[in-house]
């Protein structure tokens, strides 16, 4: 059947996806955005292995049958992005918490409360 | 925050400094490189800046100066091999220069010399990366808020 | 008319998209090969055979990230670099939203 990874990989994505449909606090939809990043990556690594290879590093090596070294390359990249992509969405929710006046809904300035952190009420 | 956490956060910030350098200079030879020794520089940073919220004077522009030159220095290094075969090559590989000791294949103990201009890239990306997070999080963590309207 | 919705607590949209997502998922993952059987090996056979002798590094991984795919590494550094440009842009002092504010017309 599946391997264990691969069901750890679809785990990941279906919650990762799941926390952003249901979910109402920013920094919660943040999380999740970062747990499907996470589930992608370890689908990149793990398309590499090769049964009884080592780390593909020749100092001090043990064996001379090592893993594929090229999507570790990959995802190098791929979490620096992700990083990037993490750090704009939480000064974004800085910046909306920090100015309430901006972005009041309409219903709730003609009732004249203030906009709490949540995104739909 | 208490003085313990004071006196503790600026004793450790030279292990994790020198940790950090030792991680992206050793970036040919182990597992490593410039992003993962850039972030360990970062979260030393991070580290002061939480335990002394608004007590140190830390000026933004000194990080904006390193990241900058972080991203230079690594397009310098980038156009340079354009004297010998082509933009991004490495020149210093398998030359009599400074960083350019042929290396056998097999496996051996590693050498400090070899490499090429890899030490130098790791370098360039270590120093922009642990500036470009040391500043995200002097943004987030020094930020006032100034429009805030209270609703009677 | 908004209340008849209520009602439908279990069959929302949102489930059912989920459900759906998950079964695709399952099926593209149990056709694939087993884990650990690569097939085609040509391109990281090369990597490894010729990379010490190549680029002297003793690192495969930093000789691809850094010399045969250093374009990628060249990109990713400006991504960086742009995203903490914006966010410096987000935090600066004298802000102004004239454009958007909606009290300034009345006063």
């Amino acid at each position: 059947m599946i391997s264990l990874i691969f069901l750890t990989t679809i785990f990941l994505i279906v919650i990762g996806i799941s926390g952003v449909l249901f979910q109402r606090n920013f920094i919660k939809i943040i999380i999740a955005i970062n747990i499907i990043g996470d589930g992608v990556n370890l689908f990149l690594i793990s398309l590499g292995y090769r049964e009884g290879g080592i780390a593909p590093i020749f100092t001090n090596a043990v064996s001379l049958n090592m893993v594929s070294p090229t999507p570790q390359a990959l995802i190098l990249t791929s979490i620096v992005i992700n990083l990037a992509i993490t750090a704009l969405l939480l000064s974004l929710s800085v910046l909306i918490h920090s100015s309430e006046n901006l972005v009041n809904s309409k219903k709730e300035q003609d009732e004249g409360k203030p906009a709490s952190h949540n995104s739909k009420n | 925050m208490s003085k313990i956490i004071k006196i503790v956060s600026l004793t450790a910030l030279s292990p994790i400094i020198i940790f950090g350098l030792y991680i992206i200079s050793h970036g040919h030879l182990t597992p490593g490189g410039g992003f993962q020794g850039g972030v360990i520089i970062a979260s030393a940073f991070v580290l002061v800046l939480v335990a002394f919220k608004n007590d140190i004077k830390l000026s933004h522009k000194l990080f904006v100066f390193f990241e900058s030159l972080g991203l230079v220095f690594f397009i310098i290094l980038a156009f340079l091999g354009i004297f010998k075969n082509t933009f991004l090559y490495n020149f210093l590989a398998n030359s009599s220069g400074i960083l350019g000791r042929t290396i056998q294949f097999g496996a051996n103990t590693g050498c400090l010399n070899s490499g090429g201009v890899i030490p130098l890239m790791n370098l360039a990306i270590g120093i922009e990366v642990a500036a470009a997070l040391s500043l995200v999080a002097l943004f987030i963590i020094r930020h006032k808020d100034q429009n805030k309207t209270k609703y009677d | 008319m908004k209340n008849e919705f209520k009602k439908y607590n279990f069959l929302n949209i949102k489930i059912i998209i989920l459900i759906v997502l998950f079964i695709l998922l399952f099926a593209s993952f149990a056709t694939m090969r087993n884990f650990g059987e690569p097939e085609k090996t040509e391109m990281d056979d090369y990597f490894i055979r010729n990379a010490q002798e190549q680029t002297g590094s003793n690192n495969v991984v930093a000789s691809i990230v850094f010399d045969y795919r250093a374009l990628d590494t060249l990109g990713e550094a400006v991504v960086l670099f742009t995203a903490v440009m914006g966010i410096s842009l987000i935090f600066t002092k004298n802000r102004n939203f004239s454009v958007l504010k909606k009290n300034e017309q009345n006063n």
